[in-house]
This record gives C-alpha cells, structure tokens and sequence, in this order.
C-alpha cells in the first residue's frame, strides 16, 4: 500500500474540466516532481489534495483512508503539509508564532488550560516552542525567530514557509514552486534543504517547479501535466527523452 | 482639581463597559471581517442573564440552606453567566453568521440587526413589558479621599474590567486559540492547511465576545440596577463607534477608544449641560475619525489573503 494514493480523480470547475482521471501513488521517502505549463492544473491538483477543493470525482488515500471530502485541518492534522507558489505568510506574525501555530493540532492541552494557564499549558507551549526553533534551525532561520516576516529576505520567507509546513508533521509535503522569483544562491540553498528535509525526516515529498534542472536532480519520478491531464510520467531521463513531453512542455529548453 | 479627579473615576467607569462591549466587536470582526451588530443586545442579554442567576442565588441565600456573603454570590453570578452568555454568542455565529459567510456582506450585516430585535423582542415575550432591577449584592461603601467620592461599586468595576482585559491579551498572546486568531484575521485559506479548525475558532471568538459583555451587563446592573430589554441599543452603537475608533480589529485599539468615548462623554458633560453630552462627545469623536479614517491602530488598506 502507497503512503498517498489518488485514483482516478477529475475536477471540473463549472463547465471547465481542471482535472482529469488523475492517478499518484506516493511510497514513503519519495521525491515526486510535477511539471507542466502554465495553467496545466498543477496547484489545482494541490487544492485537491489538500482539500481545498473536493475532487468531483475520484479516490485519495493517506494511508489507506480516504481523505476526500474531510476538512483541510483534518486532512493537514493526518499528515499533509505544504507551500504556496505565492508566498502565504501572515505578514503580522514574528517567525516563530508562524511555526508554533502550525503545531495547532499537535498541542495537547484544551480550553481550560487556556485560560486559567495550566501547568500542562506552559509545559506544552515550551516543548512546542523547542521544536518550532528546531524546525527553524535545520532552515537556517533559527536566528529570525522573533522578526515579522515581511522584515525577511525572500529566501528566508520561503524557508519559513517550509518550516511552518514541516511543523503540521506531514508525511507528505507539498511544495508548490519552491523556488519561484530566487536568485541563484537562493535556489542552490533551497535544493540543499529540500535534500536535508528528504534525509532528516524521511517523509515524501510532492513538488511542483519550473526550472527543470532542478526536478532533474531532486525527482525520482516525475509527472507532466497538460491541461489537466498526464501524458508522461517516469524517471527524469525518461522524462527528458520522451518526445510527448518535449512537443508539448520542454520544447527549447531540451535543446539548450 | 477634586471635581477633575471625580470625572476621571467616572469616565473610567463608563469606559469600562464600552471598552468591554467594543472588545466583543472588534475580535468578531478581526476574523470574520463583519461586525455583529446583535453584540449591544448580546450584552443586554447577559445582563438579564446575571440578573436571573443573581437572583436566583440571593433567593436561595435567603432560605437559609446556604447563605452565601453577597460577594460570593457576585463571583458566582459572574462566572455563571459568562458561560450561559457564551452560549448565546455561539447560537447566535451558527445560525446567523455561518450559513452567511459567503453571502454578500450587506446580508451578513443585516443578520445582526434581525438577531438583535430578536434578542430585544424576545426577552420582552419572556420577561413582559417591566423594568427589572438587578440585585444589589455588595453594600455601596462610599469613600472620601480628600474630597473626591469614590465608592466601593466604580473601584470594582473598573479593576474587574482591567482584569479581564489583560486575561483577553494574555490569551491572544499565549495560547494556541489566540494564535489561530490573529492569523485568521489575515487569512482564511492558510490557516486551515495548517491543522486549525477554523469554525471552531470563530465559535470560540464568539463565545469569549459574549462572555466578555456577560460580565459588562453585570458591572452595569451592579451602578445602574434598573434593566430594560432595550438597553443593549445605544451601548451597542458607542461601543461599535469605540470598535471601529480603535482600528478595525484591534484588541488594544478597541479597549483604548472604549476608554477615550468614556473620558470624552464624561469631561463634555462637566462643561456643557448633560442634555448636550453626546450631540458635542459625538462631534468630537467624528473630528478624530477625519483625520485618522482607520481608526488608532487600523491597516490602511486590507490586506487579507484571500483564495
């Protein structure tokens, strides 16, 4: 049994068919690339799995349970976490609270606790706010912990993006274009904490991008999405040299 | 300058309740970007609330099978009803908010007036067409301190009001409910992908904001005993002036203009005749609204994320 597995899931918004007879099976500790052009459907495939959307049709399991149709904390606090393509951080918000926020479902202490302070209370949020400047440490951000993140460069942003997504305890995570608008050294440090984040905690990873060379070397096994459906899926040297996807996707950049 | 003390212990006083009944406001709105107009009759009903469990405890007191000191029963009364009125708040966000919160906003502002007459109708239906009067649990202690008059009632109200305003803080602050509550107030989409229940936490922003006015209506029953199912009206209103003066959803923002409208109210009575009071107070506040449009701690610009 696949840790993920999603059969057969279409979507169509109002007449438009997004999504169609879409397949997955993520096994733990994967790296799984999905490419495509724009407006593939590839964030919508995201949305659907994390529940944004409920698929019209078709089968997710996290598992070997459907999660289809539940709330998205539900399926976050089942082990789902992800990114945004553009950068969803709550901009009023110092690093840290971002992280500790994300371990919502992972508090173990109620109401009462709340509001008369509990032992269990401070004992939780400490043990909370440890792992939160772990998590923030192995994205070499440990030191911002107290800023508001509009006052963090952009790779920062996105690494806290990352480690806010890492605190749900996701056993898959979803990167959408992790990274989008870097420069050069930002993306040699990202694909360096992708591998970390892969071999730390062993959990797969789902990732969306556009530059290739980097789905290249991080992937295992990659998907290309046109116009909501797969045409191609496979290592990347079978993606590379398939000649659907170079019609329909890489066209130039294979030559280059 | 002993007349000036004096008015300043009553402007805390009557900052107190708008202060309180604009903190219920304000935190609905932060979430849910729309303002419970039924929060003026959430605070009249949790005021009644009081009255019924204090009258009820005073009546058992008074059989003898377990006589409670009036302070207990003050406490108790408190407690009690701030937990009966929550309820009230969370009835009210599942019937008439939720089903709402896609609807165009004019519907969801027009929701809160019909609550609101509801509540005020209703409670006429339940309690008929009299004035009540609220028990008075403490015996009034006045106190001279060097000609300034301070009774033993407006201390109470003013330290219990500042108490439960820090304990509101404390909780945003540091609890994990707290949290998801500021990152709501900019965010409806992410914050569910992080594992937060976020209609639970609308439910509980409700309930706080009605436990909040619970213990408003009771303060007020205790300085003015003499309850009217309309009274929720006119504080509703300065309290919603108070909520949007503070910087749309803003905690701070919305105890601190609760406090100036107290202060303002109260030092334009001492120079114009009361009949004027709110004609000039109300005046005043326009004038700052002019000049600062959002509010002591507003965003210029909203800035949510939407999906």
């Amino acid at each position: 049994m696949a840790l993920l597995e999603i059969r057969h899931m279409t979507h169509h918004f109002g007449g438009l068919r997004a999504v169609h007879d879409y397949n997955l099976s993520i096994e733990p500790g994967q790296v799984r690339g999905l490419i495509g052009p724009n407006g593939a459907g590839k964030t919508t495939i995201f949305n659907l799995i994390t529940g944004i959307y409920r698929p019209s049709e078709g089968q997710i399991l996290l598992d070997g349970a459907p999660i289809a149709g539940l709330a998205p904390y539900q399926i976050a606090d089942r082990g789902l976490g992800r990114t945004f393509q553009d950068l969803r951080l709550w901009r009023h918000m110092t690093v840290l609270e971002h992280v500790k926020l994300a371990h919502y479902s992972k508090l173990r202490y109620g109401l009462f606790g709340a509001f008369f302070g509990t032992p269990a209370r401070h004992r939780e949020e400490d043990r909370i706010t440890r792992r939160s400047m772990e998590l923030l440490e192995m994205m070499n951000v440990a030191h911002l912990a107290d800023q508001l993140v509009p006052n963090l460069p952009y790779g920062a942003q996105r690494r806290v993006e990352m480690a806010r997504a890492l605190a749900t305890g996701p056993k898959v995570l979803f990167l959408d274009e992790p990274t989008a608008g870097m420069n050069p050294e930002e993306l040699i440090q990202m694909m360096a904490i992708i591998r970390k984040v892969r071999q730390s905690l062993g959990l797969a990873i789902f990732l969306i991008e556009h530059r290739l060379k980097m789905v290249m070397e991080l992937c295992d096994i990659i998907q290309t999405l046109v116009f909501g459906e797969v045409i191609a899926e496979g290592s990347p040297e079978e993606i590379q040299n398939n000649p659907a996807v170079i019609e329909a996707y890489l066209g130039k950049e294979i030559v280059e | 300058m002993v007349f000036f003390l004096q008015n300043i212990i009553n402007a805390l006083q009557w900052g107190s309740f708008y202060a309180m009944i604009a903190l219920g406001y304000s935190m609905v709105y932060s979430i849910l970007m729309l303002f419970n107009f039924a929060h003026g009759d959430i605070f009249m009903v949790g005021a009644y609330i009081g009255f019924g469990v204090a009258t009820g405890l005073v009546t058992l007191s008074a059989t003898g099978f377990i006589a409670l000191p009036g302070w207990v029963i003050l406490v108790l009364t408190i407690l009690l009803s701030m937990f009966l009125t929550s309820f009230v708040g969370m009835i009210v966000e599942r019937v008439g908010y939720r089903p709402l919160r896609d609807a165009p906003r004019a519907s969801a502002a027009i929701t809160g007036l019909m609550i609101g007459i509801i509540l005020e109708t209703g409670n006429l239906a339940l309690m008929g067409a009299r004035r009540v009067s609220f028990p008075p649990l403490i015996e009034s202690v006045t106190y001279n301190i060097g000609g300034v008059f301070v009774t033993n009632k407006k201390i109470l109200i003013v330290v219990v009001s500042l108490a439960f305003m820090l304990a509101l803080h404390l909780f945003v602050q540091r609890t994990r409910y707290g949290m998801a509550m500021r990152a709501m107030a900019f965010d409806f989409v992410v914050v569910p992908l992080m594992g937060v229940p976020v209609n639970t936490i609308a439910r509980l922003t409700f309930a706080i904001g009605s436990a909040l006015a619970a213990v408003a209506g009771i303060l007020f029953g205790l300085a003015y005993p003499v309850l009217d199912p309309y009274m929720g009206i006119v504080f509703g209103w300065k309290a919603f002036v108070a909520a949007i003066l503070g910087g749309r959803g803003s905690i701070m923002g919305a105890t601190l203009a609760g406090f100036l409208l107290g202060f303002i109210e109260i030092f334009v009575a001492m120079i114009f005749p009361s009949t004027l009071r709110d004609l000039i107070a109300y005046s005043i506040i326009l004038l700052i609204l002019v000049f600062r449009p959002h509010g002591f701690f507003g965003e210029p610009y909203s800035a949510r994320l939407r999906l």
